[in-house]
């Protein structure tokens, strides 16, 4: 188990991230979760049941509604994980 | 396929709150072998994350000591199940971790809860510390217009924060009523440090109107909030926004604990003057035992960290701060309880259960949670009813079903782990194991 906390780091000052919300270049700054990198873009997380744009709730894991796909996989609740240079996020679909 | 790590602590640590952070540092200074595991991207927990870990000088303390006594951390990894006595699994992107301890610390601290009402479904209406966990992990809030709503101090909390990161906070609306507040104001006299919180808090919120009898009746906006209709003193206001913070106090996440068996009383772990819960092998700490905030829970967590490394007499001495702080968890609760008038907040078409969709009209022809849940799927999506559990026990009365695992939804891959037998079968195939 590698130690994978942040205390130490100067996480939200340091350098800037790209990635791509729907194909869409949004630059964040290092540190950023993926949640604000699409409230950034202006889009919605996902569609709920019943076709509503959804958008976080909860900020911690709990909701669900943060889901966006990254990178190909589905459903990942994008408020507990930090944007990687790269990373390809789809969102609002 | 899924690789599947295997790890064996003396103590191990869920959640890496301030109570975690405690825990673990306390047990691993007691010259034990302690691995602390969080889902969140770092340590910190809900008051602490994010850069405030390197900014807040108790945590700073608490971070630095951590480091020092070597606690093997691990964060980004869910627990999710327990498939028998001394082992929980976890998981973190694709791999799944097997972990075996003697003793466990149950850290998992609370959730906000919601209550529905019409509109709380559109963007950018969000529980009050959601609003700032986001701050907290990058989201520009100057100059943006913040409607704060709901009940408990944390309300105060997020103004404050806001406000410092140049939010522009309209308004505080605590659905409470005076009386019940000077009560609390009386009860915090009696404890000067949180006297000293208060004041501090005073200042920071540098003129907000914080206004008691008024809570949200309406949020409104195409599919993004515009603005949000407020019931104050008996009278209807609109105000113009661009968020909505609203949350109703806090909900302790028991699920681990429910799962393992762990007696909860009154909704809250059970645990003796050790934070030892009715399994000898199982300690918990922090808001899962009562939401008592911040100093209580690094109490509770030293305590809980000594007693699980069999170090008594160091847990001992700190009993009677934890007694004084314990007070004030009672008092928490017996003030932000909520008003019968918020039962009729959502309206019949008020979505109530956000992951399936349910709305309020479909769940009140019901009488108990499982046969809402039979009929309407409320509480069976992904977030297994911590939102609308807390919401329909307050509407309607009703008590949610025991915990079952996963407790949280997991990949097909990783719950083929759940018995350990099919966990043998994948490291044998994938050599994953560490
Ligand atoms: C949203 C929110 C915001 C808050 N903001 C403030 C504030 O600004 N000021 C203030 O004074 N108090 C705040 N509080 C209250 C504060 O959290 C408490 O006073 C205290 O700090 C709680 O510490 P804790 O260690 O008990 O829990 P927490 O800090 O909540 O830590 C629990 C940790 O356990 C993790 N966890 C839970 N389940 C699992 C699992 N299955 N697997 C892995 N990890 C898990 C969580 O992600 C979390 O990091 C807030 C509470 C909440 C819920
Ligand atoms: S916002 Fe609730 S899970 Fe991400």
């Amino acid at each position: 188990m590698s130690a994978t906390s942040r205390f130490g780091s100067d996480t939200l000052v340091a350098e800037q991230i790209t990635v791509t919300v729907n194909g869409i270049l949004v630059v964040v700054a290092d540190g950023t979760t993926v949640a604000v990198a699409v409230l950034l873009q202006g889009t919605s997380c996902r569609r709920s049941v019943s076709g509503q744009p959804r958008g976080p709730l909860c900020g911690m894991g709990i909701c669900f509604e943060c889901r966006v796909e990254i990178n190909g996989t589905p459903h990942c609740r994008s408020c507990q994980i930090v944007c990687e240079s790269g990373m390809e996020i789809r969102a609002g679909e | 396929m899924n690789n599947v790590i295997r790890q064996h602590f003396d103590v191990l640590v869920v959640g890496a709150g301030p109570a975690g952070m405690a825990a673990a540092t306390c047990a691993a200074e007691s010259g034990l072998h302690v691995g602390m595991v969080d889902d969140n991207p770092g340590i910190g927990g809900q008051i602490w994350r994010g850069d405030t870990i390197n900014s807040a000088t108790e945590a700073k303390h608490w971070a630095q000591r951590l480091g020092a006594a070597k606690v093997d951390v691990a964060c980004g990894t869910r627990v999710f199940g327990h498939p028998g006595t001394g082992i929980l699994l976890a998981e973190r992107g694709n791999d799944v971790y097997e972990l075996k301890y003697r003793k466990l610390v149950l850290a998992t601290g609370a959730r906000e809860r919601f209550l529905p009402f019409p509109g709380w479904t559109l963007l950018n209406v969000m529980g009050a510390g959601g609003l700032q966990a986001l701050v907290k992990s990058g989201l520009p809030i100057e100059g943006k217009r913040v409607v704060i709503a709901g009940t408990g101090p944390l309300l105060l909390a997020v103004a404050a924060y806001l406000r410092h990161h140049q939010a522009n906070v309209l308004m505080v609306c605590e659905q409470q009523s005076w009386t019940s507040l000077v009560r609390f104001g009386v009860e915090l006299l009696r404890q000067p440090q949180k006297i000293r919180q208060a004041i501090s808090l005073q200042g920071a919120l540098g003129g907000i109107p914080f206004v008691p009898n008024c809570w949200p009746i309406e949020a409104m906006g195409r599919d993004s909030l515009e603005r949000v209709v407020i019931r104050r003193n008996g009278k209807t206001e609109t105000i113009v926004c661009d968020y909505l913070a609203c949350g109703f106090h806090l909900v302790p996440n028991t699920e681990i604990a429910e799962l393992l068996a762990c007696e909860i009383r009154n909704g809250y772990v059970h645990v003796d003057e050790f934070q030892q819960t009715s399994r000898a092998d199982v300690f918990c700490a922090g808001e899962p035992t009562g939401i008592g905030g911040l100093d209580l829970s690094i109490a509770e967590g030293q305590i809980a960290g000594y007693a699980a490394a069999g170090n008594k007499s160091a847990a001992k001495m700190l009993c009677k701060t934890r007694g004084k702080m314990k007070r004030f968890a009672g008092v928490l609760d017996n003030t932000f309880t909520l008003r019968p008038e918020l039962r009729s907040l959502p309206s019949q078409t008020t979505i109530v259960c956000r992951c399936e969709d349910v709305d309020y009209s479909r769940l009140s022809r019901h009488t108990s949670w499982r046969a809402a849940k039979l009929d309407t799927r409320c509480g069976m999506g992904p977030c297994q009813g911590r939102v609308c559990g807390p919401a329909t026990r307050f509407l309607f009365g009703w008590s949610p079903d025991s915990v079952r695992p996963p407790i949280f939804p997991t990949s097909l891959a990783n719950l083929g782990a759940l018995s350990s037998q099919s966990i043998t079968e994948h490291c044998e195939v994938t050599g994953g194991c560490a």
